[in-house]
């Protein structure tokens, strides 16, 4: 008869594990990451490259959400209008707390090449970001590095989020 | 094989031509082909005053008093056939002009010819609309509203179509800066924030790279050297100044017989 026997005492690990409260919730935080579907140009088609089977964002934990209720990561992948910022501001406003923003490819960043009147000169000016992810457009590894970055800077920051120094316009 | 080109004098020629296009004039010819000699009779008889007309790369363009812009395409579009409007926009010429041209682009597709009505307006006044003749007129004259200003008249609609409804200012003006005026570079942060919060967001960081004309310690010259750090003041007198306004380097002759153009046309 099989039988499954655990010594504690001589195997050296009791069943109990010491940690902060803070590591623990940033641990499930950082784990399951779910991004907002919410592509804005080019750079999205490498997002749903990272989403898609090759690159596989699913085996870090990372699941895109249709509804922005659900998601905590806004990823801003691509070129943002002036005119489509409000609409941006809005689905940001309507995450629920805490969520994350990274700002994907040149043009998020910074308008990149679009230095006219019609574009936003970098999506900061709108939310508060947390990754800034240069190239135009990045590769999926790109992006999925950068997920990576958040999970770090997640893990390094206070459970409370009202201790974290944040860039907050309201 | 490829056919001997001689090479010791490669350096002589200029590896680069101008940086700054200058689109090729193209020369203006008399109405030769027959159909559209009948399209311009179609019109005589239609009772459309033709102020001028002419072909230009096998365009028949025809210059019409702005009045006379619904009449004049509901003639084509109905005894000459063109029964596409492809394209209908304006160019601002206010400069130099003090005048929009706006221009109806037709196509017939039964013979596969193309006609370009070209009317001008005054800068404030108003065209009539051709919705009614064709129907995708109703989002280009929504366009050349949000781009230039022109209202078309009796439009079923007539509303921005690519910029927001509280936009400021009309893009493709001449007049209009491209990097926005003071209501587009605070569009974004007024709508969201409210004005209070310009101090907050600060003002629009933009891409500093720019050509300028009379540096010359950097690379904004290409195709224009001039020995590094020469004074400004003389670059100008260094260039080859380009007459009448286009480059005769890449000027088409299209009134020559070639291959290359016959396969293009």
């Amino acid at each position: 008869m099989a039988q499954h026997q655990v010594n504690y005492a001589s195997a050296g690990g009791l069943p109990v594990a010491l940690t902060t409260a803070d590591h623990l919730i940033n641990w499930g935080r950082s784990n399951s990451l779910w991004p907002l579907t919410y592509g804005l140009a080019c750079c999205a088609i490498e997002m749903m490259a990272s989403g898609a089977s090759r690159f596989d964002f699913d085996r870090m934990g990372v699941i895109f959400r249709a509804s922005p209720r659900q998601a905590d990561v806004m990823i801003l992948a691509g070129t943002l209008t002036k005119k489509h910022a409000e609409f941006t501001r809005r689905l940001y406003d309507q995450m629920a707390e805490p969520k994350w923003v990274i700002s994907m490819g040149s043009c998020a960043n910074t308008g990149g090449m679009f230095n006219t009147y019609a574009i936003v000169q970098g999506v900061d000016r709108i939310v508060p970001v947390d990754i800034y992810l240069p190239g135009c457009a990045p590769r999926p590894e790109t992006l999925q590095y950068a997920m990576m970055m958040l999970q770090k800077k997640i893990r390094r920051e206070s459970a409370n989020m009202n201790k974290n120094k944040k860039q907050r316009f309201i | 094989m490829r056919k001997y080109v001689p090479k010791d004098n490669v350096q002589k020629k200029a590896k680069y031509t101008d940086r700054y296009y200058v689109a090729p004039r193209v020369p203006r010819l008399e109405v030769e082909d027959e159909l559209f000699a009948k399209v311009l009779e179609n019109l005589a008889k239609d009772g459309v005053e033709v102020q001028d007309s002419f072909i230009e790369i096998d365009h028949l363009v025809i210059q019409i008093a702005p009045e006379d812009n619904v009449k004049t395409l509901t003639s084509l579009r109905d005894s000459s056939c063109f029964k596409t409007c492809a394209e209908l926009s304006a160019v601002d010429y206010l400069a130099k002009d003090g005048e929009f041209e706006i221009f109806y682009l037709l196509l017939n597709h039964e013979k596969a010819k193309r006609v370009r009505v070209e009317t001008r307006i005054k800068e404030g006044e108003a065209i009539e609309s051709v919705e009614k003749v064709y129907r995708s007129a109703n989002f280009a004259e929504r366009e050349m509203f949000d781009m230039f200003g022109i209202v078309a008249n009796n439009h079923s609609y007539m509303k921005r179509i690519l910029m927001p409804d509280d936009w400021v200012g009309h893009p493709l003006l001449k007049t209009y800066p491209l990097q926005g005026d003071e209501a587009a570079s605070w569009y974004e942060v007024d709508k969201i924030f409210g004005k209070e919060y310009r101090d907050v967001v600060g003002p629009e960081l933009r891409d500093p790279a720019r050509i300028d004309k009379y540096d010359t310690q950097r690379f904004a010259r290409v195709g224009h050297e001039v020995p590094f750090g020469a004074d400004p003041e003389l670059v100008d007198k260094t260039e080859t100044p380009i007459e009448d306004g286009y480059s005769k380097t890449i000027l088409a002759d299209y009134t020559k017989e070639s291959k290359q153009l016959e396969n293009r046309r």
